[in-house]
């Protein structure tokens, strides 16, 4: 199953346990863009899948407003770029609303925001801002990295009752693997991918394939590598976190979002704090991501920087 | 006096008005001292600290609308919203405790006045950013229309100046798209914070975007309570029956400053004093006399009123304050203890 047919099937499963779960986007009637919501309204209806205008403060506040009158909305935002048009009403009325209300309402809403670099697709369309949104009290913050945890994650997310920022990565759509319907993945768990003792490497999305590449290259060197998913943003598994850290001594944070005031300075702060572990950051320089590829290439942090930031924390 | 109006829904209509302006009163002498917007200095000994924006002279709107409403119908309102959330239902002494902070309030003391909210009657809150109640407005209009919650409607305030930002227009562009069962609500009252909002928008105002957009608007003198009520019972009746939103524009006026700490020194005298010979409750207690009222039921009104605010600011005085801990809960459920 692909990772964008994952998250049709888990859409689906929670619209037939749950009359109250709505779709509502731009183009989610023809199945989303990616094919995340694809068939679903044949099988469900104009009225639980409901194309919208392109409106997305309008979108992500009706959201609000569903979810406050007793109904569990999928907002669609296309691209985490455009879910800047409706910051408002994601930051100061969904995370907002069930504590300043004194925990009259909630806001069970799912707002997907596919991620990161769009293959030449330019500034606009390329960004990577999850640490903006971790940085949210109110809100939890998803990033799958394979289909299976992008249908275990989105009923999950689905199911969790607080408002969630679903992040897919733009370019993972086609990604296959095996899909295990029946199996659950709570929010805030990580997942070791690969064990070793020399570093911990930690890592998100689509950026979990880069790692995985530097892992092997540093594992025919003979440095073996405790590689965590971290899937969850907001809450994070400090535990499986700082526990690999204590072990290895050494943690490195990869992601795709550009470096500087990222979330992974947050994980090596808190590593350090926790472990007194050598820490290091990977991600982008701060720039716009660029057309043309060369410059497009500039954003990109692949395995053998990985490979070659992973050398220097052990040297 | 209206047309159709009995005089006893006349006095309902006048002791709402009277509740909100006591309550408002009271509030705002409570503010004293207290943390201001623009650039004064905050005393610190307020008992109703932070930005306070009164509604006075602007009662009749809230008045003449909820009073169409059924607890089961719901509210949006904006940073100017006491008037909305008691003309709606919501108990006065919680709110007054909400304003002082108390762990009593609606809120436990977490919002304040530019958060009032009581969900219970269906007052789905006030909000500290302009036009941000229209696109909610609209969403829980959605739902009612989907849960096919019998002839529920969401009714929705703004003011004039949050016209001009863009939730406005997605708000009322997705309301027509569904004919959703929402009254838009736009009290115009000419200034939006020490700006007049006129110089600032382009057009005709909230009822000629609304016209654009095939949302038909009706225009009332929104100091007159009997005017705003019978125009808001045929919108009310026209939304209940299914026919898709509309637009109320009330024309009023904004007596006090945009907060309470503002003298409103940028606003001319003569402009003011033109809009106090219209206040609405002076305008309606001369309506119900005229109409046979006794000027002692008025009275008795006034004080009982008075009387309620009195014990709602004793009852906040003696509230407790929120246990700090309670700063940590609500926030959210699943990643709630992971604080830093
Ligand atoms: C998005 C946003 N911009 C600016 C403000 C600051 N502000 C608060 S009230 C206000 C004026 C609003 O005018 P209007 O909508 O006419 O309502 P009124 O205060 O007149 O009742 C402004 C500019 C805000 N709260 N939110």
């Amino acid at each position: 199953m692909s990772y964008s047919e994952a998250a049709v099937r888990a859409i689906q499963r929670e619209m037939e346990a749950d009359a109250r779960v709505v779709v509502l986007g731009e183009d989610v009637g023809r199945g989303g863009i990616f094919g995340q919501y694809k068939g679903l309204q044949q099988a469900f209806g104009a009225e639980r899948v409901i194309d919208t205008p392109i409106s997305e403060a309008a979108i992500m506040g009706a959201g609000v407003g569903m979810a406050l009158a007793g109904l569990r909305p999928v907002v669609e935002m296309r691209v985490v770029d455009f879910a800047l048009c409706g910051m408002d009403e994601l930051v100061n009325q969904a995370a907002k609303n069930r504590f300043m209300f004194g925990g009259q309402g909630r806001v069970p809403l799912v707002a997907r925001m596919p991620g990161g670099i769009w293959d030449a697709s330019a500034a606009q369309h390329s960004q990577s801002l999850e640490a903006w949104f971790a940085h949210l009290p109110g809100v939890v913050v998803v990033n799958p990295s394979t289909p299976q945890d992008n249908y275990s994650l989105l009923r999950a997310a689905l199911q969790c009752g607080d408002p969630v920022v679903y992040i897919e990565h733009k370019t993972l759509w086609g990604l296959r693997g095996e899909v295990n319907e029946d199996m659950a993945v709570p929010l805030g768990k990580a997942r070791r991918v690969r064990d070793g003792n020399a570093l911990t490497l930690v890592s998100w999305s689509k950026q979990m394939q880069a790692c995985a590449a530097a892992c092997e290259a540093l594992a025919a060197e003979g440095i073996t590598v405790d590689l965590i998913d971290l899937r969850t943003l907001w809450p994070w598994d400090r535990e499986t976190v700082l526990a690999s850290c204590a072990r290895t001594q050494r943690l490195l944070v990869v992601h795709e979002a550009v470096q500087v005031a990222g979330f992974g300075a947050e994980i090596a702060a808190s590593a350090a704090e926790a472990t007194g572990c050598r820490v290091a950051r990977l991600g982008a320089p701060r720039i716009p991501v660029g057309y043309a590829p060369v410059l497009e290439a500039q954003s990109r942090v692949g395995p053998e920087a990985i490979a070659a930031a992973a050398r220097k924390l052990l040297g | 006096m209206g047309s159709s109006i009995s005089t006893g829904a006349g006095e309902a209509l006048y002791r709402t008005m009277v509740r909100i302006r006591a309550f408002e009163n009271a509030a705002e002498a409570a503010s004293q001292g207290g943390v201001s917007a623009y650039g004064q200095e905050a005393a610190g000994a307020a008992k109703v600290r932070g930005p306070l924006h009164l509604s006075t002279g602007q009662e009749a709107v809230p008045a003449g609308v909820c009073a169409h409403l059924r607890t089961t119908d719901y509210l949006t309102s904006t940073h100017r919203g006491h008037g909305h959330t008691l003309a709606k239902g919501a108990d006065l002494a919680r709110m007054m405790c909400e304003l002082f902070g108390k762990a009593t309030g609606f809120n436990g003391g977490k919002g304040g006045s530019m958060h009032i909210a009581d969900f219970s009657v269906g007052m789905l809150g006030a909000n500290g950013v302009v036009a941000a109640g229209l696109p909610i407005a609209v969403g829980a209009a959605h739902a009612q229309k989907l849960l096919k919650t019998k002839d529920d409607i969401t009714v929705c305030f703004f003011g004039d100046g949050a016209i001009n930002r863009g939730p406005f227009l997605e708000a009322l562009n997705w309301a027509r798209v569904y004919e959703l069962p929402v009254l838009f609500v736009c009290e115009d009252n000419r200034w939006s914070a020490t700006t007049a909002s006129g110089p600032m928008t382009a057009g005709d105002g909230a009822s000629a975007r609304a016209a654009s957009m095939d949302i038909a608007a009706t225009q009332v003198d929104g100091n007159d309570v009997f005017a705003v009520h019978e125009a808001a019972a045929r919108l009310v009746r026209e939304v209940r029956s299914g026919g898709g939103p509309r637009l109320l524009h009330a024309l009023t006026y904004r007596v006090k400053g945009h907060v309470s700490v503002d003298v409103a020194a940028y606003r001319d005298a003569a402009e003011l004093a033109a809009a106090l010979e219209t206040d609405p409750i002076a305008r309606t207690r001369g309506h119900l006399l005229s109409a046979g009222v006794s000027a002692a039921t008025l009275d008795a009104i006034e004080n009982a009123a008075r009387d309620e605010v009195d014990t709602a600011l004793a009852i906040a005085d003696a509230a407790p304050w929120p246990d700090a801990e309670a700063a940590f809960t609500d926030v959210q459920t699943t990643g709630a203890g992971q604080w830093h």
